[in-house]
């Protein structure tokens, strides 16, 4: 305690300071008020600037759903006193961690907060008092932060790079992703390890934590929708090892001379059993169905955690020096095998682990863009923009987690690219650090004829090639207004040829997506207790009338889940529009709620697979991209082909197999599967998993659909990549690998 | 998995086969009124409301498919849009179905009253029934039945009626059409009619596909039709036309529908109506046109018993499935599916594949009664008799002895054989021969083909026989009546058949040697015989296998040895093949002897139908049945095929090219001296 009070007054002392504060977990809420009183009693001033702090934090946005953790916050003189504020270039040129609040940002709150409430916990009203709760709350987190486990002084290798940029950036303690990941995440699970789906003792479903508008509720529905649709029974446990157990994990194959050299660069590293076995891994199904069986395979033998470009070329070069294999790792999302160190590899492995490079370098007001180090998470860009009054817009469904780096490499694709492009439609600039030397164009021309673009070759290339340290990309101002919204259609059919329809008229909302009936039921399943009869009634009115009175098939209706921003007078004729459009395919406008629900359910569904797994229930979702004609009959068939392959291969009861279209471009859309069985009785689950989506992937592949739309190939779906861009495609991938990487340094071996 | 078995080669003998039910019996025993009338609620796919035919045909016509093509002919033809619209509703018009229910039952009533009296029983596999219950709800069916009697699809009808089955829509030749009030009455219980030919109209193949897959794809009703093409006037199964099987499998193949699900069905008469009819046809008397007024003058049939029939419904074949490894369905992918495209190399061997494997399926389950096996014997005598020029027939304690060995040997083989085992022997047959006595005399405890025959089409009205030549016909018709009986059993011995000929041909013992010439031989029959494509090697285990099996054969890895025991069976087979065998070297002497430069393929059987009379009549040839026009064209279609003989344009359109020197060969290879190096047909053994 006392240091943090230490701490706290030492910041308020220095004339130039910036507090960062990250991630801890451990100090109690109490601990926290003390330090809090006692830094009132001690400075006076500091108070006004704790305060103020909190609010900036705060109050001008609740940031996003996975954004309640506010690890970094800048206190600046300038701040302190508004008069004295530097030209605005200056200090966001200075490199500064985190970006400071912008008049325009205040401006914007109550807006804003929409779209916060959204997906965090808290409540969606923006008045004062609500605010100052919200403040407090904050301000006891981040005290939590302050607080390190003992003996972690590892961190405190020196950044040279960072110290650069910000004097004030003293050591690793303030990034938002520790290097040390098992403190706030699960080794064997999705996400944060404070938030997790469990049946309580009554049988009752309850999400855990405090980071999601969903942690720490009940849902009543979810229990008899779980066994009712995959006959699992709550007292058939199927518990994950809950331990990592080091003694399992093999000992790391150091290149000695290797690691001697990059013990001169000054640049962390560690062979930890945890830290290995943490980088080993994405999230398929057999990756966390091995981890929570305590089974481990090849693990990556040393992680790096470059704190700057400089460091990553100094590794790189090392690496080629003594042919070291180096596999890059962003944010650990992957769900395509991408990050499994192949088996064959006898050289030793090297994990690159990008997560301490998240700074924001620079933001460009007059061009809107902003450069930013490639390792920085989703969450924290978006946060950090936000403070300046901007955003990216780029949000996939992982952006939690998955990194700017680890975008660039898959082609990610965001929620909200309609108006903001996918990720291919948002870098202007890539730097990439390959055995060949550093990749990157001269100028940031919008667009260029300069024969094929070479940004072309590092994105999609899946850490094949180099690692990408550093990126310009398009930031926009925030948009003024947010709507959620939702659809109700008779059927899938209607559903479809409605989304057609908006995409040929080009008049998509920000996101809109259409689940099928299956999803409807699951969203459903997952309405947290309602806490007043009224609301129950009304969902009982509004039920009967969409089914009695409007004779929708509750079997068969489905429903669209929509997002609608910019600016209010425009979002609502926008709105408008669209719901015009639904009409005539049938569809009944259903309420801001239903829409809201839809888009959180994509942030929960991943924690609910840990909960299957819990109980016998496995389950992946996979996607695809398919022309517009095409869309009704992939999904007719894919999810026809999943049931009966699942039978073939001796699953008792009927799997869950269902899909939603999720992106809508002029040619044809995006579709994603979800798939999940009970797997009770089967010798070898895992197996049986694998052939199942093996036969989808064919399936998908024989209905006129892509490989993949946005997840990437890895080493899960290589095995199609010939027949996706044909032999003379694979050729010239491989031709450009043979230049830029002989000796096969980047040797994760996805893609081909 | 189920399906796969109708397609694989195991041992036929351990073929489980459903037991059957006799559907009239219960027709006997209650009310054909209320049975016309019942409540009928068939389950449909996916429970999909059924469409009405007006909606189906709006459907069709406002297709994307449709669309296209009228765009392309337009461009083509220079003609207005809403002309070549007009024309394909009016093709439309033409030939979709009207589905009614009160038809439906008007059939029912008459169809019970009809088939009580002219059946003894009608007998059908209950668990195919569910079988296809089953399938109808998953997915979109196809029925292929066998077809060999104008019964058949109205059979069918029926038969799903009194199940409760969701009533099939059938292609049907527009030669129905031609029976004014009937036609419309087909049309009326879910018969739409195709014209037999329509080469090069894309228009009119547009709206015909698109028809059909609305039907399949929307699964409004299973879709029926004979895989045929035509009624099989010899009752051996037809070569399978593949235009309609190529439209069935499109939806799934370019990924509309989940699978398909065919369901080939066999239906065996044990008395077919049309016997003589058939055999008339095949022996030159034109068939006379379809015609209401001469379907009432069928009439006396009523008065005749024509057995029992049996419909075996067999096992659902996914074409999902069957095309697992097969077919790449991404070959669809670039390009927008409703655009009309030829089948590519790949699917139409599928197809073909797929044909041939589901008509063997039909043949399979065909049910065999004890006279097939007795016609074999007794034409076998017959010919006998004819090269000794003594008919003195067969007792019948040696046709006893001969049935019951060719009884055991069948089933072997794994014939669907229906011999009541319960009942002894001599009365099996006596009562077998009793139903076919109009093709028999019996005299003295001896058993012989009629001479002429007694009660058929050919009644009194008729000019008594005035030369050899009417002689020779009117015995003809007997004989192909029996042959139509015999050739029932055709596929259980047909293999094995092929291998005893080869083996007889040939002039050693050496695998390799006998290899060639049976696989000769099977190149020769295959537009006789239904012999899947490509499929040599294994027919050649399969045969050996059986006589093998049987202990006719000895095997070894270089040798193939016939025991002592094995002469008898092997005299049997090859005396089996032996009628095509002259048969083809007949057509092969003609061609190489008689044919001139201005021979077409329209004078083609006329011309060589005098000359086998002429041959037959001098004692040069003693098989009758080479008669079979059927035989003739086939014949004429190997040799086409083999390129022995080419159709050239002429100055008149069809006329033949015959090298000779090849021809003669052929002849000269049928007739004993089999090829044996045929770098072809070396395979690996």
């Amino acid at each position: 305690m006392e240091n943090v009070v230490q701490r706290l007054l030492k910041c308020s002392t220095s004339t130039f300071f910036q507090l960062h504060i990250v991630n801890c977990t451990g100090l109690g809420e109490e601990g926290v008020k003390a330090a809090v009183a006692t830094s009132r009693l001690e400075r006076g001033k500091l108070r006004r600037r704790t305060r103020a702090a909190v609010e900036t934090g705060v109050g001008h946005r609740e940031p996003g759903p996975r954004t309640r953790r506010c690890p970094q916050i800048a206190f600046c003189p300038a701040f302190c006193d508004p008069d004295s504020l530097p030209p605005r270039v200056g200090w966001i040129a200075a490199g500064a961690l985190a970006s400071i609040p912008t008049p325009a940002a205040h401006g914007s709150a109550p807006s804003i907060h929409k779209h916060g409430s959204s997906m965090a916990s808290n409540s969606s009203s923006s008045g004062g008092s609500d605010r100052q709760r919200i403040a407090q709350q904050r301000l006891r987190i981040i005290a939590g932060h302050l607080q390190r486990p003992a003996g972690d002084d590892s961190a405190l290798l020196a950044a040279e790079c960072k110290d650069q940029g910000s004097k004030s950036d003293a050591s690793s303690e303030e990034k938002t992703v520790p290097r040390r990941r098992q403190e706030i995440m699960k080794w064997n699970g999705w996400g944060y390890s404070d938030s997790r789906f469990l049946f309580n003792k009554k049988g009752q479903a309850e999400f855990t934590g405090k980071r999601y508008k969903l942690s720490g509720m009940i849902i009543p529905g979810l229990k008899e929708w779980f066994e009712g649709t995959f006959g699992a029974n709550l007292q058939h446990k199927s518990p994950a090892t809950p331990i990592l157990n080091s003694s399992a994990v093999r000992p790391p194959t150091l290149n000695e001379a290797f690691v001697e050299e990059l013990k001169s660069t000054g640049v962390p590293f560690s062979h930890d059993a945890e830290d290995r076995v943490f980088r080993a891994y994405g999230h398929c199904v057999h990756e966390i169905f091995a981890l929570r069986e305590g089974r481990i395979g090849r693990v990556p033998d040393l992680v790096v955690w470059p704190n700057c470009h400089n460091d990553v070329v100094k590794i790189v070069e090392l690496a080629c020096k003594h042919n070291v294999c180096l596999i890059p790792y962003g944010g650990g999302t992957s769900v395509s095998s991408a990050l499994e160190c192949p088996s064959e590899e006898t050289r030793s492995i090297v994990s690159l682990d990008t997560s301490q490079m998240n700074r924001i370098l620079w933001i460009d007001e007059k061009n809107l863009t902003a450069h930013v180090e490639a390792g920085i998470v989703g969450q924290d860009l978006e946060r950090l923009l936000n403070e300046s009054g901007y955003c990216t817009g780029h949000e996939p469904d992982s952006m939690e987690f998955s990194s700017l780096g680890g975008w660039v490499a898959t082609r990610a694709s965001g929620m909200k690219k309609n108006i903001y492009g996918n990720i291919e439609d948002l870098v202007v600039h890539i730097k990439m650090v390959t055995p060949r030397g550093v990749i990157e164009k001269s100028c940031q021309g919008p667009r260029m004829s300069t024969g094929p673009d070479v940004h072309h070759f590092i994105l999609g290339s899946e850490g094949t090639l180099g690692v990408v340290t550093e990126v310009t990309m398009k930031i926009r101002p925030m948009p003024e207004y947010q709507k959620y919204g939702s659809v109700v259609f008779p059927n899938f059919e209607q559903g479809v040829a409605c989304l057609r329809e908006v995409a040929k008229q080009r008049c998509a909302p920000a996101s809109i997506r259409l689940m099928d009936n299956e999803q409807f039921k699951f969203g459903h399943a997952l309405k947290p207790q309602v806490s007043s009869i009224f609301t129950s009634f009304l969902d009982g009115l509004k039920k009967i009338y969409i089914t009695k009175f409007k004779g929708f098939d509750p079997n068969r209706l489905c429903v669209a889940t929509l997002l609608f921003e910019g600016n209010r007078e425009k979002v609502l004729q926008h709105e408008k529009q669209v719901y015009d459009i639904a009409a005539k395919f049938g569809g009944l406008a259903a309420g801001e709620d239903n829409g809201q629900r839809g888009y959180m359910l994509t942030f929960v569904i991943a924690y609910l697979r840990d909960l299957g797994m819990d109980y016998y229930v496995m389950g992946e979702s996979f996607e695809t991209s398919v022309p517009w004609d095409r869309v009704l009959d992939i999904c007719q068939n894919v999810k026809a082909r999943i049931v009966h392959e699942c039978k073939e291969r001796g699953v008792q009861f009927t799997p869950l197999s269902t899909c939603r279209v999720t992106q809508t471009y002029d040619a044809g859309a995006c579709v994603y599967f979800y798939f999940g069985f009970n797997y009770r009785g089967l010798s070898d689950p895992v197996h049986v998993y694998e052939q199942v989506e093996h036969a989808a992937r064919e399936e998908i592949l024989a209905n006129g659909g892509s490989l993949s739309h946005h997840h990437g190939v890895g080493k899960l779906r290589k095995e199609w990549m010939s027949e996706t861009v044909s032999n003379v495609g694979i050729g010239m991938l491989k031709s450009v690998k043979d230049y830029v990487d002989p000796n096969n340094i980047f040797g994760n071996r996805n893609l081909f | 998995m189920a399906s796969e078995a109708v397609f694989s080669h195991r041992d036929p003998m351990l073929q489980k086969r459903d037991e059957f039910e006799d559907m009239l019996e219960e027709r006997r025993n209650s009310s054909d009124l209320r049975y016309a009338l019942r409540c009928y609620t068939p389950v449909l796919y996916k429970g999909v409301t059924p469409c009405t035919a007006g909606a189906l045909k709006n459907m069709v016509l406002q297709s994307a498919q449709i669309h296209f093509v009228i765009g392309q002919v337009s461009n083509e033809t220079g003609r207005a849009v809403d002309d070549i619209q007009e024309e394909a509703s009016a093709i439309l018009e033409e030939m979709a179905h009207s589905l009614q229910l009160s038809t439906v039952r008007f059939f029912a009533f008459t169809l019970s009253k009809v088939f009580k009296t002219l059946f003894r029983s009608i007998c059908v596999n209950e668990e195919g029934i569910q079988r296809l219950q089953q399938a109808i709800q998953e997915h979109p069916v196809v029925l292929l039945p066998s077809h060999r009697s104008y019964m058949d699809f109205l059979l069918m009808s029926y038969i799903l009626y009194t199940y409760d089955l969701a009533l099939p829509v059938i292609a049907a030749g527009m030669d129905f059409m031609g029976m004014k009030f009937v036609g419309e009455m087909l049309r009326m219980s879910g018969a739409f009619f195709i014209r037999r030919s329509f080469g090069g109209d894309k228009l009119y193949w547009a709206v015909f596909s698109e028809y059909v897959k609305t039907m399949l794809k929307n699964g409004f009703a299973p879709v029926e039709f004979f895989l045929e093409g035509t009624r099989s006037r010899t009752s051996k199964s037809l070569t399978p036309k593949l235009g309609l099987l190529n439209i069935a499998m499109d939806p799934f193949l370019k990924g509309e529908v989940f699978d398909v699900h065919l369901v080939p069905v066999s239906i065996s008469y044990e008395r077919i109506l049309e016997e003589a009819l058939y055999a008339r046809e095949l022996l030159g008397v034109p068939k006379p046109k379809e015609s209401t007024s001469g379907l009432f003058k069928a009439r006396k049939v009523l008065s005749e018993d024509y057995g029992s029939i049996h419909v075996y419904f067999g096992q659902p074949v996914s074409v999902r499935r069957l095309s697992q490894g097969k077919v790449d369905r991404g070959q669809f992918n670039l390009t927008p599916r409703h655009i009309p495209k030829r089948p590519s190399e790949e699917i139409h061997s599928f197809v073909n594949d797929s044909a041939y494997g589901l008509v063997r399926a039909q043949e399979e389950n065909m049910v065999l009664k004890p006279w097939v096996l007795l016609a074999s014997l007794l034409l076998q005598n017959h010919h006998g008799d004819q090269a000794s020029g003594r008919a003195r027939g067969m007792a019948l304690d040696e046709l006893t002895e001969q049935a019951v060995w060719l009884r055991d040997l069948s089933r072997q083989y794994g014939a669907f054989l229906h011999w009541p085992d319960h009942v002894p022997p001599p009365e099996v047959v006596s009562s077998s021969l009793s139903l076919h006595r109009g093709l028999l005399t019996i005299t003295e405890g001896r058993v012989q083909l009629a001479s002429e025959q007694a009660g058929g089409p050919a009644g009194p009205g008729e000019p008594p026989p005035v030369g050899p030549e009417e002689e020779l016909l009117r015995q003809a018709v007997t004989v192909l009546s029996c042959v139509s009986y015999r050739n029932q059993a055709l596929h259980v011995f047909l293999r094995p058949a092929l291998l005893a000929s080869a083996v007889h041909a040939a002039s050693s013992s050496g695998k390799q040697e006998i290899f060639n010439s049976f696989s000769f031989l099977r190149n020769m029959f295959s537009n006789e015989f239904i012999l899947c494509p490509g499929a040599t090697v294994q027919d050649f285990e399969e045969a050996c296998f059986l006589l093998v099996k049987t202990g006719a054969l000895h095997v070894s890895q270089q040798e193939v040895v016939v025991t002592e025991r094995g002469h008898r069976t092997l005299a049997f087979l090859t005396s089996v093949l032996d009628p095509f065998l002259q048969g083809y070297q007949v057509v092969c002497r003609f061609l190489s002897e008689e044919a001139n430069e201005a021979l077409t393929e329209k004078q083609f059987v006329p011309t060589v139908r005098k000359f086998i009379i002429k041959r037959l009549l001098a004692g040069r040839l003693r098989y009758t049945e080479v008669l079979s026009s059927d035989l003739q064209k086939n014949a004429l279609a190997a040799l086409l095929r083999l390129g022995a003989v080419q159709k050239i344009k002429g100055a008149e359109p069809g006329t033949l090219k015959v090298n000779k020197v090849m021809v003669h060969s052929l002849e000269d290879a049928l007739g004993g001296n089999l090829p044996t190096q045929k770098p072809a047909a070396v395979a690996r053994l």
